[in-house]
């Protein structure tokens, strides 16, 4: 009963967030909301049974992609305010929320008569995950089961890193990302920039490390080091490295760079690409999921922050 | 009915007016917050059908759980080039939405292709 009242509100209120999202006309409104439904939508993700993606969600989905929303919404309001953008003709809406409702429609009845007994690979999970020595299944299914999948997932941040600094303009190539920022001695965001990092940093570590056996890993502590790094930077404690400096890109490239490298030594000393040799499952997946957090930690941030805005002497 | 269904629900819901968002609002930017909100519809129906395949002893399938941590990983970046791809487009044409009408073809300002 408690179920029913908890997670029907829970639902509406994600529904109604989702609403706001979508139709409300000021942008900071749009992606205020946005961000609450992240954090709601974690809720819904630990009602359906997996913190590891709650804590995912709630960092990163929310988070983070809040925090890059608000930058973008913030270079565009003087030209949102500007001039009045030209708006789909009520037909035009119309027609789109007839398709839109029949697709939803469509999905909802397809969920409604998904096959009883479902299927799963949950027993087949939990029948190999002790060759892998990890008792975190998520984290099995990740640096084990499906190492490939997840190893070209951390290619993919960095490559999308490379994207978007192929856009910076050519006099500023080499520069720093983001604002430059007047070092403020007092305020609230100068405090917490330097109280919470060091407890924050702390918790990365600890979901990293705790993730072979508990919910967490290194998507989930690489967010929260990039969160510490993006708040010092906006307080003005710290400065943006240039985007030319070799450590930045060796930090970038570690964690998918030693995955690949244990993979690879997989054919040697194990059965195959991305075989870890037996009795030493654990050892490697906690070496590669330590590179990854750093670099996962490091791009976050950068993607977040931008390309090159300024030369790298200011 | 129990509540996991009412969250498959809520997935679809949230797949169709992120897409509605994604087809009515004119700005670039909202296009792309619309966009997220149709990925977490479809993170969340992964969810559903985790939860449906709980079994040994787990409160749901770890398979869809990791495609779920690396879908949001990878919505995150595309996010983040989608973001830095429009605010170059403003930079550039002072534009912060598609341009529309008969005239979408034509370059608004013929300065641009000397520059």
């Amino acid at each position: 009963m408690s179920d029913v009242v908890l997670h029907g509100g829970l639902i509406l209120l994600i529904l109604s967030l989702a609403v706001m999202t979508v139709v409300t006309r000021d942008t900071f409104a749009a992606i205020t909301a946005f961000v609450v439904y992240g954090m709601l939508l974690g809720l819904a993700w630990v009602a359906l049974g997996s913190i590891d993606v709650a804590l995912t969600e709630a960092a990163l989905g929310s988070g983070i992609t809040g925090a890059l929303l608000l930058r973008a919404a913030v270079c565009l309001r003087d030209k949102e305010a500007a001039a009045e953008v030209r708006r789909p003709g009520r037909a035009a809406h119309r027609v789109s929320g007839l398709v839109c409702a029949a697709i939803a429609a469509g999905l909802a009845a397809m969920v409604l008569m998904l096959p009883d007994p479902a299927p799963s690979l949950a027993p087949a999970v939990m029948e190999s995950l002790p060759a892998t020595q990890v008792k975190n299944p998520v984290t099995g299914v990740l640096l084990a089961f499906r190492a490939w999948d997840t190893f070209l997932e951390t290619v993919v941040l960095v490559l999308a890193l490379v994207a978007v600094w192929g856009m910076t303009p050519d006099a500023l190539w080499g520069g720093r990302p983001g604002e430059l920022r007047q070092h403020a001695h007092d305020g609230p965001l100068v405090f917490l920039a330097r109280v919470l990092p060091p407890v924050g940093v702390m918790l990365g570590i600890y979901l990293f490390w705790i993730g072979a056996d508990e919910p967490g890993g290194k998507f989930q502590g690489g967010t929260i080091l990039a969160a510490m790094w993006m708040l010092t930077l906006l307080a003005g404690l710290t400065d943006a490295p240039p985007v030319s400096r070799r450590w930045l890109r060796a930090a970038m490239v570690a964690g998918p760079a030693t995955f690949l490298l244990a993979g690879l030594s997989g054919v040697v000393f194990a059965s195959g690409l991305f075989a870890y040799p037996p009795g030493f499952a654990k050892p490697v997946i906690l070496l590669i999921e330590a590179a990854s957090t750093v670099s996962i930690g490091v791009t976050l941030c950068l993607l977040a922050i931008g390309p090159p805005s300024r030369p790298a002497n200011r | 009915m129990n509540t996991t269904e009412w969250f498959g629900i809520a997935a679809a819901l949230l797949i169709g007016l992120g897409l509605y968002g994604i087809l009515t609002q004119p700005m670039l930017l909202r296009k792309i917050v619309s966009f997220n909100v149709l990925g977490s519809g479809v993170f969340l129906m992964f969810g559903v059908i985790a939860r449906r395949g709980a079994a040994a002893g787990l409160t749901g399938d770890p398979v869809p759980h990791a495609f779920v941590i690396t879908g949001i990983v990878v919505a995150f970046s595309a996010s983040a080039l989608a973001v830095t791809m429009a605010l170059k487009l403003h930079e550039d044409t002072g534009e912060s939405a598609f341009p529309e009408g008969e005239d979408a073809t034509a370059p608004d300002n013929p300065d641009e292709d000397k520059a």
